[in-house]
């Protein structure tokens, strides 16, 4: 256990934990954005897939990463415009729609790896950004002030989504839209525009979530994300819907499995006990669920579909 | 029409979203049939790329019609393509996973006319129509164990399993008996993340091997991807089994110890044409060739370390050097 406390493994763990919660929270914010106006995604690991896949694709062709992250980005935004289309405008069932649009994903991004790439090469990754004096501070600088910039990204995105959810007047929309559409309609604003808003911009960040996973570990693989999308998606509600419960719930997750890797590295699980100390993070994430998320409420009209006088 | 709409969205989804399936055409109605279900694809560069490379090989020799059905991580699902394939009179099934051992012990009575395989397993239930085999992987993992810790600087080996059974628990096992046949003092810490798909949980376990001071990674299942690109950014020595993945670290993969299914599946195909269906166990090894050594020439390791790793080959070969498996 001691060895544990050095400062290189545990500036290791915790870096590892900040770099396993990044796509966890960039995907439950988008999710939380969607949520808010009442529109319920589940294919968030779907579109996951398609932005890690496109992103890929594009940095193996091109060399590119920018560009590959915004490819991304891009995907994920057509694929909420779909989910936008298929929930708000078909008025569809949105939890089985979602799993459509999982399927769907799962299945093309298969079909175009297989096709399209030949046999798996690495892309180069990006250097890490240094927070200039900060990450020459002891243990915090080397985890905190060293990281790839989509880590300050997803981040520096938690304010920025709280400050408009809370203090702008497209924030009071969303909230008004996701709580009472109806009343939201009577005073003008758009329940439909507004979902297909905060769809597209949440899956986007979903998109971006699958490219980010995809950089971290270097190469695309089937299947690559393992349900994180879905595990997004209950970190919306852990964190009761605002961003930075959500950012909470994320790094809750990402630090346990990252400690949970450590200590088997180090011996502190024996290998007997490895399977199921696999599970952990998902154990402690339900049973923070259970006891953080229950004091508060859901959206009122969430995975409601509207119909004016309907 | 909106109910139509999103019907058709919907099967037109659920038909894209079934895995991939690639049949060769047919040539006549006597030609053998053989399907193979995999959990990855045909590019894993790992267990799944093993058994599709062979079977492309003996479909040359023999001329079989080949359909493979990949990407069958969900039991549930393979389980159904495998009774498909049953019901679809193919001679031969191969169910390549121990996870499938369930699925063939109950499909395997219902259809005694389709020869099935399944491994990397022992056993065949006792049935007279079921084929298993499985790999000597911990002598492979043993020759890699004692040429990484002979290479190894800092006497610290990182190893990473994805769950602690079948070929990967013999490989990790193998690999530390070799580590430490080779020298006491070099440490071998192990860890298996609970997952044969996450090549996230693979590259942060490598991470953390990193911060141990390892200069020297190993790994099994189609996951290592992500430890292995660890390796290649900080420039360690990285030992692969079941397939080669020189392609993604040229200058870091040491040596792979390489599954040759042929040997297996050739005699497999030769008694199913024969009528006879099943009721053996094959086993693939350093002395019968389905494993070899392989040292990946970009890398340019030592003349002398290859010798002692064929020294290690032939003393496991001559039964000189046992090799203890279920540590």
């Amino acid at each position: 256990m001691n060895e544990f406390f050095t400062p290189a493994i545990l500036t290791a763990t915790i870096a590892s934990g900040i770099q396993l919660a990044v796509p966890f929270l960039l995907a439950a914010l988008g999710e939380t954005l969607g949520q808010r106006s009442g529109v319920l995604n589940l294919g968030v690991d779907g579109i996951m897939l398609l932005g890690a896949f496109t992103s890929y694709y594009v940095a193996l062709e091109t060399g590119d990463l920018p560009l590959a992250v915004l490819a991304g980005l891009a995907v994920g935004a057509a694929c909420g415009l779909a989910t936008a289309f298929i929930s708000v405008t078909l008025r569809a069932e949105q939890g089985i729609s979602g799993i459509g649009v999982y399927l769907f994903a799962l299945g093309l991004t298969s079909l175009l790896f297989l096709k399209l790439v030949g046999t798996p090469l690495p892309i180069e990754q990006p250097g890490k950004v240094e927070v200039p004096y900060l990450h020459e501070l002891p243990l915090v600088g080397e985890t905190l002030f060293r990281q790839d910039a989509l880590v300050y990204l997803a981040f520096a995105l938690v304010p920025i989504v709280t400050f408009v959810l809370n203090r702008t007047t497209f924030g009071l929309n969303v909230r008004a839209v996701g709580e009472n559409p109806a009343a939201a309609d009577s005073l003008g604003v758009s329940v439909a525009r507004t979902r297909y808003v905060t769809v597209t911009i949440g899956s986007s960040l979903a998109g971006l979530a699958g490219a980010t996973l995809m950089i971290d570990v270097g190469i695309f693989q089937q299947n690559i994300t393992n349900a994180v999308g879905f595990i997004a998606i209950a970190l919306v509600y852990f964190g009761a819907w605002r961003p930075i419960g959500v950012m909470l719930g994320a790094l809750l997750y990402g630090m346990t499995q990252a400690l949970v890797l450590s200590w088997k590295g180090l011996g502190i699980i024996p290998v007997s006990l490895s399977d199921l100390a696999a599970a952990t993070p998902a154990v402690i994430t339900v049973l923070a669920l259970l006891t953080v998320a229950r004091r508060f409420r859901q959206p009122a009209a969430l995975a409601m579909p509207y119909t004016r006088g309907g | 029409m909106r109910k139509l709409l999103l019907m058709l969205a919907t099967v037109a989804a659920l038909m894209l979203a079934i895995p991939v399936v690639s049949a060769s055409s047919k040539t006549d109605a006597t030609t053998l049939k053989v399907a193979l279900i995999a959990p990855s694809s045909h590019n894993d560069l790992a267990f799944t790329q093993s058994m599709h490379h062979a079977l492309l090989n003996l479909q040359k020799k023999y001329g079989f019609e080949l359909s493979v059905s990949e990407n069958q991580f969900v039991v549930a699902n393979a389980a159904n393509i495998i009774r498909q394939y049953a019901d679809q009179g193919y001679d031969l099934v191969i169910a390549h996973g121990s996870q499938y051992g369930g699925t063939i012990q109950q499909l395997a009575p219902l259809f005694p006319k389709t020869s099935f395989a399944w491994g990397t397993a022992g056993t065949t239930y006792g049935l007279p129509n079921v084929y298993a085999y499985e790999a000597n992987s911990q002598e492979g993992g043993y020759v890699n164990g004692y040429i990484a810790s002979l290479m190894s600087k800092t006497k610290i080996i990182g190893v990473i399993g994805p769950i602690a059974v079948g070929d990967a628990k013999l490989y990790v096992d193998g690999f530390v008996a070799g580590a430490k046949a080779q020298s006491q003092k070099t440490v071998v810490n192990v860890a298996y993340t609970g997952s044969f798909s996450d090549p996230s949980l693979m590259s942060k376990q490598a991470s953390v091997f990193v911060a141990q001071k390892a200069d020297v990674l190993t790994g099994s299942s189609q996951s290592v991807v992500g430890a292995i690109n660890v390796a290649r950014e900080n420039n360690l020595k990285w030992f692969g089994t079941q397939w080669t993945q020189a392609s993604l670290a040229p200058k870091n993969v040491v040596a792979t110890q390489m599954y040759d299914w042929m040997p297996v599946l050739s005699q497999i195909v030769t008694r199913v044409q024969s009528g006879k269906l099943g009721g053996v166990s094959y086993r693939i090894s350093l002395k019968n060739g389905g494993e070899k050594i392989q040292f990946n020439r970009a890398a340019n390791t030592p003349k002398t370390i290859q010798a002692k790793a064929k020294k290690v080959v032939d003393g496991i070969v001559s039964g000189k050097i046992v090799v203890p498996s279920g540590l």
